[in-house]
């Protein structure tokens, strides 16, 4: 189906129905119990899992593939989202056009940066990368403030003059972002019983493209193109001295993975028309890297996987607070209780770095080829440990 | 049964914004359960604490959730009330808000405008936050209030002391409660005229973010009225950490007085090498060379240790002054958690109180009610004299105080001293205000 | 004139700090090929335990003075340190005084033990595995210790000055007949950096133990076919690559009050400044530290930050951009190390 071989579509049949149902899938507990705390399946969240899925597919296409790592890869996305921001303010409130325009300019951007990093290989790429994007940090955050509002990040404002479309509202707000008129931010309430499920037009567009990007990479891996690529990474030297240039292959993939970076950062505009310079700063590029290796660098799902929990951790665990904690084990008698409280409370909250620094090296640790290989295990022993999978040889991870 | 988030005004909009756009589906304009963002239903009220909880800012953070949990057991009616008996609004009760007993979530900013966004989203979405507030930083207040004003829910801001808060990015849901730089130079400048003269060379160094700008532009006209010469103004990097680069051409400018536009680690650093230099000891066209940080941080200032004796500055609050208000919270806070509050604490207490309280004598928690209330509500017992929440701005006009860094601490916390309580006439400016400029408030969104 | 000196002081000074640190990211790439994200982190728990040291010597007891009250009105607790009591007042605070010189005999054993439990306990299980897996495993170490010591410490900066002695200014100038002041600790910082770099150079380059780790770092299989146990010097190797970034952290207390990110501060820049020295060669790390230092002081000068509005923004990365450029390898590095 859809020119794909069997296991790749069953891959894709997994990714489609887990995003259209993960409203459902996400909000397993009942809302009003203590375990809704736990509960995933709101609009923001779901949107950013969608985006950084989105991101880090697209990383994936060129650090999986090729081998080449890059650190500066949040510069994209941050240009991704400041066009469509701009263009927000200057066009209309549409997302189309915008998200069209910040896939554009992010790879044009990339076009650049690869053509002058891809000179080099292996850990001098990468901080060429890496400075490229600390500079675009650097400048957004104070010189370029008359195009980027600086600290403050750029933001729509009552006078902005937008061609398609008004100023301000009747009633004197900001218009919101919409496709052709379905705002990005209604939502849809279904309350079954005990629980309350969301669907957001926002994150059903998000769903859609991660859906047609995560489409697209299976189509690159499984390439002539994609081939290429692996070969660069095994061996460049053997392929060069084959008569072959594979610049314009790794420039290829680091712009089309550019432009998977640029539509993050313009569908996260989209959503939430604000696009701040702290996108591009090093430790966002740090973390799309960690992303793909923790989920299994070089695997078609895996970017995804490690998407997913790196901003679980994130947005989940740095709001559970002592009173939470205190409700969950109030079964307990008091002074266990407390007890209980002090030991978990430096892993909660304002303690969720910790926690996520710990679960790094333990997946890192135990599982090598990160969260993709534990879903194998997982699987293997459920089917009672047989072979392994034979999607083994592609998941080996990257150098 | 099933309620939906798209109001009618939601739509009239859309149809404004798109003409032949895609009609909705009849589900998204199903019954229209009630008039405003997360209204509250049940028996409980929930309040949204978007604090820093990791980076720089964590501890800063760390004092401002403790001053909310405080004023949430006043508003509950446990503890012994702090504010509430000192407060000239009588409204509240200790009942919780309007009867409805106050809850509270709470979520990281990181000082980041992107992660504070979606904590407060995640707040307002999943945990029905009716008001979010908190914050440690310009760059976090403008970008959460940008979005409580989308979402249709209060934004009182924490600690901000840009002057765009309630300038050029003024919001109709917003509010600070907090000064800002122009209210700081208004109250340096007489206090340094008296003690430095009038005859002075000044050398900024000022962070390179918006709200150092906006600290610059205001101590520099403020100085500069008083017949102060600016000899420079240097814009430093935010991620420097190692200011000596910068401190090195003070030197020999000629400059008599350095002004340090930094807050946080930024201000540790420079003026830990600025006093390394000598600057302190030095001696410039016959007169002692002088160090000034217009914004102080107590919490902050620990950190340069024994580099801040005898240097000035302005801050908001401080836990030595003696109304009965700030007596009244300090001893609560300092009861229940063993040592005083800072600043933060103090401007995310009040503006917790000052939202009930408008909840309470507006009879609603729709915003819009809200607004109305706060607007130009004048009050007093909160420890800075009496006050005034602008209808024009949401700015709040109160006393500011000049402090120095004390000379002989008695404590850890015993850092600065009150020089000055500058009274609210004269750190007051008109609405139109050049360096107010720019922005609109707009109208109050109740949200869905 | 002077404007220049100082600035070029400056430079040496931060370049100090970044060339330690350096020092250490390289002696662990190219002995154990390990890219160390954990480094950062290394260089803030040496600035630790001169915060430790001062918070254990300043140890207090509590005695209760009527006369005075606190801030809730009870009676005012006056500390006292036990030092103070022991060897009564002026020694006792003169050791307090002291307190950060004093702190780097107690952070070598520490730095050597961190760096010996690290590599044993979790690097070493690294060596074969790609550098992605390095990296994350690392990420997730800096992170944890970084928070660990925020639990303990707080996030704010914590004060710890230098020995009032050391705390004032220099003339440096006065023996040429400039004008050219300089803080005393950071001439101190400048000498300590020196000396621990040719410490560690004579350390490689004298001793029998250093030539077998050179030997290493050129071709670690043959070293090991010669029967020479390479692993157990690689592990002193990342004890002494510790110690030094720990020791870089000791004496840096006093320019900069500690804070439990300041190694995420400068991991970035260390890494930018070994990889334009060249990877694998400890000279060029020491070489692009002071370089990098010094350029950075110059584009922080007036006229430069005029030419080129931003420059003090960027200035490293820009110049880290040309220098591979123009040379593939950054200063002074060897072909094939980490190249692919």
């Amino acid at each position: 189906m859809f020119g794909l071989n069997k296991k790749d579509t069953s891959l894709l049949l997994i990714v489609i129905v887990l995003t259209l149902f993960a409203p459902f899938i996400l909000n397993p507990f009942p809302t009003g119990s203590g375990l809704a705390q736990f509960n995933a399946g709101y609009p923001d969240l779901m949107q950013r899992f969608a985006i950084f899925g989105i991101f880090a597919v697209g990383f994936n296409i060129l650090f999986g593939l090729t081998g080449y790592l890059s650190f500066g890869h949040a510069a994209f996305l941050g240009v991704g989202s400041y066009s469509a921001v701009w263009m927000f303010k200057l066009l209309s409130m549409n997302v189309l056009p915008a998200i069209i325009l910040s896939v554009i300019i992010a790879g044009l951007f990339a076009l650049v940066i690869g053509y002058i990093s891809l000179r080099r290989s292996g850990i001098y790429f990468s901080i060429l990368t890496l400075a490229f994007a600390q500079m675009s940090f650097s400048l957004a955050y104070s010189v370029l403030t008359p195009i980027t509002n600086g600290e403050t990040g750029l933001q729509l404002t009552l006078d902005d003059p937008r061609v398609l479309g008004v100023t301000s509202t009747a009633d004197g707000s900001i218009p919101v972002t919409n496709l052709f008129g379905i705002e990005m931010r209604s939502t849809y309430n279904l309350a079954v019983g005990p629980w309350d499920f969301q669907f957001n037009m926002g994150y059903y567009l998000c769903a859609l493209v991660l859906i047609a990007a995560f489409y697209l990479s299976i189509r690159i891996f499984r390439s002539p193109f994609g081939m290429m690529l692996r070969a660069v990474k095994s061996n460049q030297q053997r392929m060069n001295y084959t008569g072959l240039n594979s610049k314009p292959y790794t420039l290829a993939a680091f712009v089309i993975s550019g432009m998977y970076a640029g539509l993050a950062g313009g569908l996260m505009a989209s959503m939430d028309p604000l696009a701040g310079a702290e996108r591009m700063q090093w430790t966002a590029s740090g973390e799309v890297v960690l992303m793909t290796i923790l989920g299994g660098a070089g695997t078609l799902i895996g970017p995804v996987l490690g998407a997913g929990f790196i901003k679980y951790f994130e947005n989940i665990f740095s709001k559970i607070n002592d009173n939470i904690l205190h409700s969950w084990f109030s079964f307990m008698p008091d002074g266990l209780e407390d007890f209980v409280v002090f030991l978990v409370h430096p892993f909660i909250g304002k303690g969720w770095h910790l926690t996520l620094g710990i679960l790094f090296m333990l997946v890192v640790v135990f599982l090598p080829g990160g969260l993709v290989e534990g879903g194998q295990r997982i699987a293997g022993w459920v089917r009672g440990k047989k072979k392994p999978d034979a999607h083994q040889s592609e998941t080996n991870p990257a150098e | 049964m099933s309620k939906t988030d798209v109001s009618r005004r939601g739509l009239l909009r859309t149809g404004a914004v798109t003409a032949g756009g895609l009609a909705l589906p009849t589900i998204f304009t199903a019954q229209s359960a009630s008039a405003f963002t997360n209204d509250p239903t049940g028996g409980t009220v929930t309040l949204g604490f978007n604090v820093p909880q990791t980076g720089a800012y964590a501890d800063e953070g760390a004092d401002e959730l403790r001053a909310y949990q405080l004023a949430v057991e006043h508003l509950n009616g446990e503890g012994d009330g702090g504010m509430l008996n000192t407060f000239s609004s009588k409204a509240l009760e200790g009942n919780g808000i309007l009867g409805k007993k106050v809850e509270y979530v709470t979520g990281d900013t990181q000082t980041k405008s992107d992660a504070a966004r979606a904590s407060a989203k995640s707040m307002i979405e999943k945990d029905g936050a009716i008001m979010i507030t908190g914050g440690s930083s310009s760059g976090v207040a403008v970008a959460v209030q940008g979005l409580c004003q989308e979402a249709g829910v209060i934004f009182m801001a924490g600690l901000t002391h840009s002057n765009d808060t309630t300038g050029k990015d003024k919001k109709a849901n917003g509010f600070r409660h907090f000064f800002n730089a122009y209210m700081s130079a208004a109250a340096l400048a007489p206090v340094l005229k008296n003690l430095y003269g009038s005859d002075r060379k000044a050398y900024h160094l000022t962070a390179d973010y918006t709200w150092g700008w906006t600290q610059e532009e205001s101590i520099k006209a403020a100085t500069e009225a008083l017949g102060w010469e600016t000899v420079n103004t240097v814009k430093t990097p935010l991620a420097a950490t190692d200011f000596s680069s910068y401190i090195a051409p003070v030197l020999n400018s000629g400059a008599d007085v350095l002004v340090l536009n930094h807050y946080g680690g930024n201000m540790v650093n420079s003026l830990t090498n600025a006093v390394q230099f000598g600057l302190r000891e030095k001696q410039v066209n016959g007169k002692n060379f002088e160090i000034v940080v217009p914004l102080y941080s107590r919490l902050m200032a620990k950190g340069a240790g024994e580099n801040v004796k005898g240097i000035h500055g302005s801050t908001n609050w401080h836990w030595s002054l003696q109304d009965e208000g700030s007596k009244a919270f300090v001893r609560s806070f300092g009861t229940k958690y063993g040592f005083p509050p800072s600043q933060a604490a103090h401007t995310c207490y009040v503006q917790a109180l000052l939202y009930a309280d408008a909840v309470a004598r507006g009879g609603s928690f729709n915003p819009c009610s809200v607004v109305e209330a706060l607007e130009g509500f004048e009050f007093d017992g909160m420890g800075n004299g009496k006050t005034l929440y602008r209808a024009e701005d949401h700015q709040c006009f109160k006393d500011v105080l000049v402090v120095r860094g004390k000379e002989n601490p008695t404590s850890e916390f015993d850092l600065l001293e009150v020089v000055e309580v500058t009274p609210r006439e004269q750190v007051e400016y008109p609405v139109d205000h050049p360096m107010f400029a720019g922005g609109q408030l707009g109208s109050c969104n109740p949200g869905a | 004139m002077d404007a220049f000196l100082l600035q070029i002081l400056n430079g040496l000074d931060k370049g100090s700090a970044y060339a330690l640190i350096a020092l250490g990211l390289t002696l662990i790439f190219g002995t154990l090929g390990v890219v160390n994200f954990a480094h950062g982190a290394l260089f803030m728990i040496g600035a630790f335990c001169a915060v430790t040291v001062q918070k254990f010597l300043t140890l207090s007891v509590e005695t209760i003075d009527p006369e005075k009250t606190d801030f809730l009105g009870n009676p005012l607790k006056v500390k006292t340190p036990y030092v103070e009591n022991w060897f009564g007042p002026d020694i006792g605070n003169a050791i307090i005084d002291w307190s950060v010189p004093l702190a780097i005999l107690f952070a070598i054993p520490i730095m050597i033990a961190v760096g010996f439990i690290m590599e044993r306990g979790l690097i070493k299980h690294f060596y074969k595995r790609p550098h992605a897996d390095q990296i994350l495993v690392t990420f997730g170490l800096a992170i944890v210790l970084q928070e660990v010591i925020k639990y303990f410490y707080g996030a704010n900066p914590i004060p710890t000055p230098a020995p009032e002695a050391l705390n004032g200014v220099a003339n440096l100038g006065a023996i040429v007949g400039l004008d050219l002041i300089y803080p005393v600790w950071r001439i101190v910082y400048f000498c300590f950096a020196c000396l621990i770099i040719s410490g560690v150079f004579a350390f490689l380059q004298f001793t029998t133990f250093g030539m077998v780790v050179r030997a290493g770092m050129a071709d670690r299989e043959t070293v090991g076919l010669l029967g020479i146990n390479i692993d157990r010097r690689f592990t002193i190797m990342f004890g002494i690559a510790a110690a030094v970034a720990g020791l870089a952290g000791v004496m840096y207390t006093p320019i900069n009050s500690p804070n439990y990110h300041m190694g995420m501060d400068f991991l970035v820049l260390s890494f930018v400044v070994v990889v334009v020295g060249g990877m694998g060669s400890l000279p060029g790390a020491v070489l692009a530290g002071f370089l990098l230092g010094i350029l950075e002081s110059f584009a922080s000068m007036e006229w430069a930050i005029n030419l080129i509005p931003g420059i003090n923004q960027i200035i490293i990365y820009l110049v880290a951009i040309i220098i591979l450029l123009v040379r593939p390898r950054g200063l002074m590095g060897r072909k094939g190390v980490m190249e692919d």
